[in-house]
């Protein structure tokens, strides 16, 4: 049978014939689908998203260690946070099959960074796939689970954003399994002290060369010729690109198994061409080794050191031109950056925070970071998921060493990102006692990545009703005294409680809560608020005086028209969160209630 | 050979859709089909685009500069944001709708006039009011349709069963008021 599938849910099919029976993950782009999709299958595995992915990963390692094929899956740099079981299982070395997808984003679409996680693959010294479309996505990852199980290591799977949301044509296959393999108690396996971790070391050294072999005869690294002029090393999506601009033209060494390299098949092949050109994107890995192995091949040089290798950087660094396009200018067109939605509960705490001067405003990973932007310039810095309270905490520390400073320092983050990392840093908080003010800004739901459960939301991926964990009652526990649950539409009280905090010279924590308005309500959302986005706000152009304060909540609903001079509500965008009705000096706006 | 489609506008106006169901469509007929989407941030009402490839052997879903066939742009500025990706041989097709941006919303820019003669002198460009033909049906949202039904036409791809595929992917409810937009799309092009 054949089916459209994006690479993610290719995935999430090769999860399902391979017959594994636990997936774990936290949601990141271009990650997210996997897991969602692996979550389908509920008849046959069990799928979670976890508090963070070390969290996924240490889940995954614990069925593994007991004998299920598990897989954990994560964006790019959710491996930095699964970094520390990522490494040392690599020593330990699987039962069941495990498997660790990251998604890298060459060209940054929706990321902070463009690093390059086949450098795990060499760090933890791990085998690693590079799949180039949904079909190989899905057949790589059946592959993958045989390999971690034969050599005794997890594997990295390694896509890229295009990988994860291109659609292609694939042919499915039948569930296998499914697999469980007998728990044996083995000290000498499981347990990384320094005498068996010795002992560990000396087998990844022995794995490595038996799966350089695997790799000289793996059919997933095999090479093309028709012209022997230029040959092509390539990998994952690269590979589709170079064939779409040199089609047969060229010769082609396709790398499927990427680490450790096929070596000596590619110097075979490069013996084939009279020139090796690399085609990789980020950094120059293959290109590298390949060089230090003796290979005589050009790359890095040839292409920007930035962004994807789609085919038009390919066709103008190599062959020095682009297809013909249509003569324009762009000059008139505007920008349409991302927006806050209309109805977006962090506006009425953007539109206030903003307002104040002498602070460090410090954000984290989620649509809250859209803050930095016009009108709200609210934040000054952000970093990492969860690293808003702990760099707060620090610049605090600094500004109370240095006299020359009475800056004050107000740090936030979304719900999700508090249960993923925040907690951790709210700890440090609450320990070494920083008079910052910590604001958790809790929609309901992980809002970015697309409307995913979390500990605070009360429901699993699967739909399992669960206790929602309350984050007042975590914050008390941790010892902090001063902390206010607000409705963050309520301008007056959340002026009045950062007044509150900021006066303070002790940590405090402020807890926003009001659902994200694209999520589906749930039952315990219905009930605990009140009206929920049924109303719409309207302007009396009569008293509208074109002041323009509510344009400045930044709400796309809002505009201004310069010839009447007054604001106007697009009616079809509107849903009467209130906010702007608060920010009019003249009462010219008002509720319409349906 | 291989066709490309780039279907370009703002989060929310429906092209994941109408790309969905024209990937599906050319998969039935046979096709080798490749689909790109981005998505992340622009979900947030920034610029979005879906790109679709289709033919004997499709390698790469990524449109290149220069290379497509067509351009259907759900909201007018995004055909001028998107035009470059055209063939100066192609066609676009634009819906003669405007979504403001933020930096229009507040008044820092003003949107760009005379955007439909602008497309017209550069490119065999079409445009009509899909949004108005599909207030007109009863119901905004599927102006994504009528556009799709434009698409098809002007692709020539009416060869394939699309009243089929619209009733097996769209809920039952929405079946007849789609099927109708489709038509509507379809005759508004010439063959």
């Amino acid at each position: 049978m054949k089916k459209l599938l994006s690479g993610n849910e290719a995935i999430a099919r090769g999860v399902y014939e391979a017959g594994v029976t636990v997936a774990s993950a936290y949601p990141g782009t271009p990650s997210t689908e996997i897991l969602e999709n692996i979550a389908t299958y509920t008849e046959d595995i069990y799928a979670e998203w976890a508090s963070n992915e070390k969290v996924a990963l240490e889940t995954a390692i614990g069925a593994s260690v007991v004998g299920s094929r598990a897989i954990a899956s994560m964006k790019h740099v959710g491996l930095n946070v699964a970094a520390d079981p990522f490494f040392t299982y690599a020593y330990m070395g699987v039962n069941g099959g495990l498997v660790v997808v990251t998604a890298d984003e060459p060209g940054m679409h929706s990321s902070q960074n463009e690093q390059d996680n086949r450098h795990y693959a060499r760090h933890a010294k791990v085998p690693m796939f590079e799949p180039a479309n949904s079909q190989e996505a899905k057949d790589m990852i059946v592959e993958a689970y045989e390999v971690s199980e034969k050599y005794d290591a997890p594997v990295l799977f390694r896509i890229t954003t295009r990988v994860a949301h291109s659609k292609d044509i694939v042919e499915l296959g039948s569930r296998k399994g499914p697999v469980y393999k007998k728990y044996e108690k083995n000290i000498k396996k499981n347990v990384p002290v320094p005498a068996y971790s010795r002992l560990m070391r000396d087998k990844v050294e022995t794995r490595m060369i038996a799966l350089a072999d695997y790799a000289h005869h793996s059919p997933l690294n095999f090479e093309e010729i028709f012209n022997t002029e230029i040959g092509i090393v390539a990998s994952g999506m690269c590979y589709t690109y170079a064939k779409e601009v040199f089609g047969e033209e060229v010769s082609y060494f396709k790398v499927g198994f990427s680490y450790p390299l096929p070596l000596e098949k590619i110097k075979q092949f490069s013996e084939k061409v009279r020139r090796v050109i690399v085609i990789e994107e980020n950094d120059p890995i293959m290109e590298l080794e390949m060089k230090a192995f003796g290979i005589s091949c050009e790359g890095y040089d040839l292409f920007p050191y930035q962004g994807e290798k789609t085919p038009d950087v390919i066709r103008r660094s190599l062959l020095g031109e682009t297809l013909p396009t249509i003569n324009y200018t762009q000059e008139k067109i505007v920008p349409r950056p991302p927006t806050l939605c209309a109805g977006c509960p962090h506006r009425g705490f953007f539109y206030e925070l903003g307002k104040r001067k002498n602070l460090l405003m410090v954000g984290d990973i989620g649509c809250y970071a859209l803050a930095f932007a016009e009108p709200y310039n609210a934040m000054d810095v952000s970093l990492c998921m969860g690293g808003a309270f702990s760099m707060g905490h620090g610049a605090a520390k600094s500004i109370n060493m240095n006299k020359d400073s009475n800056m004050k320092v107000v740090s936030f983050m979304g719900d999700s990102t508090f249960f993923h990392t925040g907690i951790n840093s709210l700890t440090n908080v609450a320990y070494n006692r920083s008079n910052t003010v910590n604001v958790i800004l809790d929609n309901r739901i992980t809002g970015m990545t697309g409307h995913q459960e979390n500990p605070g939301s009360g429901y699993t991926v699967q739909g399992m009703p669960v206790k929602a964990i309350e984050i007042e009652p975590i914050v008390r526990a941790l010892g902090f005294e001063h902390v206010r649950t607000i409705d963050p539409n309520q301008l007056e009280d959340v002026k009045q409680a950062l007044d509150w905090a900021l006066g303070l010279d002790e940590p405090s924590v402020i807890i926003t809560r009001w659902p994200c308005v694209l999520k589906k309500f749930s039952k315990e959302d219905k009930e605990e608020f009140e009206g929920l986005f049924q109303n719409k706000c309207k302007i009396d152009p009569e008293i509208c005086i074109g002041c323009k304060k509510c344009i400045k909540t930044g709400c796309p609903a809002l505009s201004f028209n310069k010839e009447t001079k007054k604001a106007v509500i697009n009616p079809n965008d509107c849903v009467g969160c209130k906010v702007c009705l608060q920010t009019c000096p003249v009462k010219a706006i008002s509720l319409e209630v349906k | 050979m291989t066709k490309s489609i780039l279907l370009v506008g703002v989060g929310g106006q429906g092209t994941i859709l109408a790309s969905k169901l024209l990937t599906i469509g050319l998969v039935e007929a046979g096709y080798d089909v490749k689909m790109g989407e981005i998505h992340g941030m622009s979900q947030r009402g920034g610029s979005v685009s879906s790109q679709v490839r289709y033919g004997e052997k499709v390698y790469s879903p990524v449109i290149e500069l220069g290379s497509a066939d067509i351009l259907v742009a759900f909201e007018k500025m995004e055909a001028l944001r998107w035009l470059e990706y055209l063939k100066p041989e192609g066609k676009a097709i634009v819906n003669d709708y405007q979504i403001n941006p933020m930096p229009v919303l507040n008044g820092k820019f003003d949107y760009p006039d005379k955007i439909n003669e602008a497309l017209e002198a550069l490119v065999d460009t079409k445009v009509f009011n899909a949004a108005e033909k599909a207030e007109a049906l009863g119901n905004a949202k599927v102006m994504n349709i009528i556009l799709l039904g434009a698409l098809i036409k002007a692709m020539k791809l009416t060869h394939i069963d699309w009243n089929q595929i619209i009733s097996n992917h769209v809920k039952e409810k929405f079946v007849e008021i789609n099927i109708k937009a489709f038509q509507i799309g379809m005759d508004s092009i010439q063959s």
